[in-house]
């Protein structure tokens, strides 16, 4: 499967690169969380993702570049999760988003092979009213009730008055497992408070230039049109870095190398994150991720 | 008062929910992509035997608890209890109706049961899977057939009603499935 992905990048003028695992910082996502690494006084920290380190790269003025590598996030593990997993991450300097989800497509159908039959694109709008059966705007009241009707228990409890978090449960439940069988399903233009690092839109500024993809459910990749502006940036990280202290999470120091970067400037890109480990599972029938790993570190149940 | 965090779910754990022992049957972890993360735990109710489903913020605890299953020999019913030794020990348990439930048909004396004990309490008793028990009542059906086909009730020497061929007559042990109630076998002599 590597020899695969690397003829495909060679074939296309993709470079390969090679990021540190340990850094000075990790990205601040208040939903992932890290291991700190002790180092006398100090500490460091395993990466979550290649994606700061890359960006760096890309301000750099590497081009096109792509990574096969380990990330790490603590407390996951279940079926789909191991706290060491494998990511091939790429950035397409000039490419829209639409350019990199053909280039996506075009992967994961070399990789997966007969696994899929063909490709299948909704909006995350159209995907919301078709399985859920509301449009993803409609009041906190509606997807409330849409949760107690779909018998998800303890909804109000984890959601409160986030719209977001109704918005990722509803999807989960009701959407991710109802999306066309064996088929490359992508989802695309999320609501806007589910941007990530995604630019919104200039057009219309209530969507995210955000796009996911799918395989029977099992959500292999996350893409984004990348945000450039480096105060948009700053601001979304301080949000991040707030969110954390209020939740009680290690506050990681700001990564001003990535600031600085951004700052120098980072080309107009797209992006995309892929779990090898997952779409390997899938093209050998298994069910579980630890069921395609060496000594996976949490056995699964 | 011992907690286990959602990242050591795991089916069979046993846990406090509601004031109940419950146990942990299937736990589903779910993380939206860059969204906060939760489990999906399926549990039974050890008192009442229901299933439950409950979702959990990755991250939160819940109580332990000190629930055990033991092998214990049935000795005898009072009315009012159902009494269980433990043949290692010798200590004894009595179980009321509620806990023994449904197994109290199928109990025969010196029957090894699954007991299972909330801080020592009996809450639950499962039967042996097989009990050999004396048919004590039945119509006499029509002799000599062994062919099949037909069926009629029994009453069993504990009482409980089963299903049984045409050939079998009262007096005889028959072997029965307490999972389903079902008649399996004569037991020969």
């Amino acid at each position: 499967m590597l020899a695969r992905i690397r003829r495909f990048f060679a074939r296309r003028g993709v470079l390969e690169v090679d990021t540190p695992l340990l850094g000075a910082t990790v990205n601040p996502d208040p939903y992932v969380e890290f291991f700190t690494v002790p180092d006398g006084g100090r500490r460091h920290y395993l990466q979550t993702s290649p994606e700061l380190a890359m960006k760096r790269l890309l301000a750099a003025g590497s081009g096109p570049i792509y990574q096969i590598g380990k990330a790490f996030r603590r407390g996951e593990a279940g079926r789909l999760h191991q706290p060491e997993f494998t990511l091939l991450e790429w950035y397409r300097p000039g490419f829209t988003l639409d350019r990199l989800m053909d280039e996506v497509a075009a992967l994961l159908q070399v990789l997966l092979g007969e696994r899929v039959a063909g490709v299948t694109t909704f909006t995350y709008g159209e995907a919301f009213r078709e399985f859920v059966g509301l449009p993803w705007d409609a009041p906190l009241t509606a997807l409330r009730s849409k949760a107690a009707a779909l018998g998800i228990p303890d909804a109000e409890r984890l959601c409160g008055d986030e719209q977001r978090h109704w918005l990722d449960l509803l999807f989960s439940v009701a959407v991710q497992p109802r999306l066309p069988a064996s088929k490359l399903v992508f989802v695309r233009d999320y609501p806007a408070c589910m941007a990530a690092l995604a630019r919104c839109r200039p057009d219309d500024p209530e969507v995210a230039e955000r796009f996911e993809v799918f395989v029977d459910g099992v959500e292999l990749g996350n893409g984004y049109r990348e945000l450039t502006d480096v105060e948009e940036q700053r601001r979304r990280f301080q949000h991040d870095l707030r969110l954390r202290c209020r939740l009680g999470r290690v506050v990681p120091p700001l990564d001003r190398a990535f600031l600085a970067a951004l700052e120098a400037g980072m080309p107009e890109c797209s992006g995309v994150a892929i779990g090898l480990d997952r779409v390997l599972m899938l093209k050998l029938g298994c069910h579980r991720l630890s069921d395609v790993l060496t000594f996976p570190l949490q056995e699964s149940s | 008062m011992a907690t286990y965090s959602t990242n050591e779910f795991k089916p069979g754990l046993k846990v406090i929910l509601d004031g109940d022992p419950c146990v942990i049957l299937e736990n589903e972890f779910v993380k939206p992509g860059k969204g906060q993360a939760f489990n999906r735990v399926k549990f039974r109710n050890l008192k009442t035997g229901r299933v439950l489903e409950r979702t959990f913020k990755s991250g939160e605890t819940i109580e332990a608890a000190d629930v055990m299953e033991v092998e214990m020999q049935y000795l005898y019913n009072d009315g009012e209890f159902w009494h269980f030794m433990d043949p290692n020990t010798f200590e004894q348990v009595a179980a009321d109706a509620k806990a023994v439930g449904e197994a109290a048909k199928w109990l025969k004396e010196q029957a090894m049961c699954t007991i299972t004990l909330w801080n020592g309490e009996p809450i639950a008793v499962t039967p042996p899977n097989f009990v050999e028990l004396e048919v004590v009542e039945t119509d006499p059906g029509v002799r000599g057939d062994t062919s099949g086909g037909g069926s009629k009730p029994a009453k069993l020497e504990t009482g409980a009603v089963v299903k049984v061929p045409l050939f079998v007559q009262t007096g005889e042990v028959i072997k029965v499935d307490t999972r389903t109630g079902e008649y399996v076998s004569r037991v020969g002599k």
